[in-house]
């Protein structure tokens, strides 16, 4: 079981909205992936009415909404739409996403910082879209983010875990819990970092642009309770060289 | 500095030689490295490349699904005016043209927007002939705000202005500027173009600098298919995109492909750019520059719209009018250009949605950038 800011989660495999090619699709796809925190885009959502393709099924579905702040370029951006996800969806929960830079997407670490701090301090429970920096991540646990997302590479790009070694880091450390997002473009990349210990991961280019969403998602469900097991269960110290069965000092032991 | 500089440092005859020369081998080699790559640019735009458009087609597709997964943004374009004070010898608002002129007032626009808006739309393109005394900035800004209480993403496609006016309206909740050269060829510019301010070459060359520098979000870049050569007026739109792209980081991109259309008084094009040619742009284009926006209008015709649909494109219009108050009371008239596709929105999306698109009526909420806004 998953905890993040005291809400158990059963499932370790959040999921997107984006990109699918109906609200009906995407609703199964979530429905098959047993995702229980599904993060939507604000900047999707009609303010003026409220009413919004997306949201509706969602509610329906019962998964926890993690409003997302994509399409912020700044501190002072990222905070307007947090707040107006707060009035709007009637949730304190906010994927901090600020990226200026429309090619790569990169995240904006001084400007994610500098929101996190001040959301935090506003009572939300933020879970902030970063580089793998693990001096980062530190801090934005010190601010008081209730989980940090790493991304294992560049949005949307299907690469996998291309920012391994900084991963293994961000997890060792960590004091709140690791999300991988983005990047993550196959399931064997999914197991691989629950295997590294990541508590959860967030996909969503994977499945949705994948020819059948839904089989994709199933297989993404597995994944992600595979590497979790394996992980629970220990797997074995990686060594270069063969491990004799016959020890040279197994005499000492007699 | 701005791109004029860059410009004139661009060898026309050289690069229309490199685009009739480039050979098979050239073509292979571009498609193994084609993202952000000037060189691949000009093999994909080029003659030799024709034998290859499927392959492009096929990961032009994937990539464009995969950056943009199933969506495809919904536009309308709102005339403000047909006033002009330029002479171009393609368009329908040129200034000698006889046709009944005008100019919304503030009642005729609502109305033309409470129509767009009963259909769905969230996304306005403002469209004006270009006349700076009648339809300038004090116009703009008192129409800007009108509309922007409507719309989530309000986009123009004016006169070229200057930096500081930019600045004042993106105060008002301007998004994107539409700018296209047309040609970017100056001989060809220069015959198009033969009086008004328009006919000032460099100093609409220059305006997508000044767009960027006062912080609107997203720029469109276009030029008018059948002016001129192709192949080379397209090449020069990609040097031009990535020379914006390398000084102006944060902003957006777009294109806009428009094919020459009939309208009255209007010249015949000078070169016909075919079906397989528009393909192999778009197809050229995603492979260049992943992240791009580009756009279809209703000036191509119904099945060759829902044919290009998965090939790149990110963004069309649909149940267009282009004429001012043309959605209250249409009058062909004071249209600038015939369009090809007539077909209402819900024809559209029915299309759309049989091709397993998702169509996206609101993509974007500027009320985060309104620079007044407190943290």
């Amino acid at each position: 079981m998953l905890t993040v800011a005291g809400v158990e989660f059963e499932s370790r495999l959040f999921t997107g909205t984006g990109k699918f090619s109906s609200s009906q699709l995407m609703l199964e796809a979530i429905n098959a992936s047993k995702s229980q925190l599904v993060t939507v885009s604000m900047k999707r959502i009609d303010l003026k009415t409220g009413a919004d393709d997306l949201l509706t099924p969602l509610r329906q579905a019962g998964v926890r909404l993690l409003p997302n702040t994509s399409g912020a370029r700044n501190a002072k951006e990222a905070i307007f739409a947090a707040e107006l996800a707060r009035e709007m969806l009637g949730t304190q929960w906010i994927k901090l996403e600020i990226h200026p830079d429309p090619k790569y997407l990169m995240p904006d670490a001084v400007e994610t910082l500098t929101a996190a701090q001040i959301l935090c301090e506003r009572g939300f429970i933020v879970m902030p879209y970063v580089h793998a920096d693990p001096v980062l991540c530190r801090r934005l646990e010190d601010v008081g983010c209730a989980a940090v997302m790493p991304l294992a590479s560049p949005i949307g790009t299907n690469q996998g875990l291309v920012t391994e070694p900084f991963i293994k880091m961000i997890i060792e450390q960590a004091r709140v819990p690791v999300v991988i997002d983005a990047g993550i473009g196959a399931p064997s990349h999914a197991a691989h970092a629950m295997e590294l210990g990541a508590d959860a991961v967030l996909v969503n280019t994977a499945i949705a642009s994948s020819a059948s969403p839904i089989e994709m998602a199933l297989c993404f469900r597995d994944a992600v309770n595979c590497g979790r097991r394996a992980f629970e269960a220990g797997l074995g110290r990686v060594q270069t060289q063969a491990v004799h069965t016959s020890p040279l000092t197994g005499f000492l032991q007699q | 500095m701005s791109f004029v500089d860059h410009f004139a440092r661009i060898e026309r005859d050289k690069l229309l030689l490199a685009l009739y020369s480039c050979t098979a081998a050239d073509v292979e080699r571009a498609l193994v490295q084609p993202e952000g790559n000037l060189q691949s640019l000009l093999a994909l735009l080029s003659p030799a490349a024709e034998p290859y458009i499927e392959e492009m087609a096929q990961r032009s597709a994937a990539l464009t699904r995969q950056r943009f997964g199933a969506n495809i943004g919904l536009y309308l374009p709102l005339y403000l005016s047909n006033l002009c004070a330029n002479e171009c010898d393609y368009c329908g608002f040129s200034m000698s043209n006889k046709l009944k002129r005008k100019v919304l007032n503030e009642q005729e626009l609502a109305a033309e927007i409470a129509i767009i808006k009963s259909r769905g739309f969230d996304s306005i393109l403002l469209v004006s002939g270009e006349h700076e005394t009648k339809v300038g900035m004090d116009y703009f800004q008192r129409v800007l705000p009108l509309v922007k209480q409507q719309f989530s993403y309000l986009a123009m496609e004016v006169q070229p202005l200057e930096e500081s006016h930019y600045r004042k309206l993106v105060e008002q909740g301007l998004d994107a500027v539409m700018v296209y050269q047309e040609t970017y060829q100056a001989e060809t510019y220069a015959k198009h173009h033969t009086r008004g301010k328009k006919q000032d070459f460099a100093y609409r060359l220059a305006t997508p600098d000044r767009v960027a520098r006062a912080g609107v979000d997203k720029i469109g870049l276009g030029v008018l298919l059948g002016l001129d050569d192709w192949r080379l007026d397209a090449l020069m739109m990609g040097y031009h995109l990535d020379y914006l792209e390398r000084h102006y980081w944060r902003t957006r991109f777009s294109i806009s492909l428009p094919r020459l259309r009939p309208c009255t008084g209007g010249i015949a094009p000078k070169v016909h750019l075919t079906d397989l040619g528009l393909v192999q742009m778009i197809c050229t284009f995603r492979l260049f520059n992943q992240q791009l926006d580009i756009s279809l209008s209703t000036r191509e015709a119904p099945s060759l719209r829902d044919n290009l649909l998965p090939l790149g494109i990110t963004q069309m219009s649909a149940g267009s009018s282009t004429q001012p108050g043309g959605y209250q009371v249409p009058d062909s008239q004071l249209d600038q250009f015939e369009i090809s596709d007539d077909r209402t929105v819900e024809q559209v999306i029915t299309q759309m949605r049989l091709k397993g698109f998702n169509p996206v009526f609101k993509d974007w909420e500027s009320a985060w950038i309104v620079p007044k806004m407190r943290v």
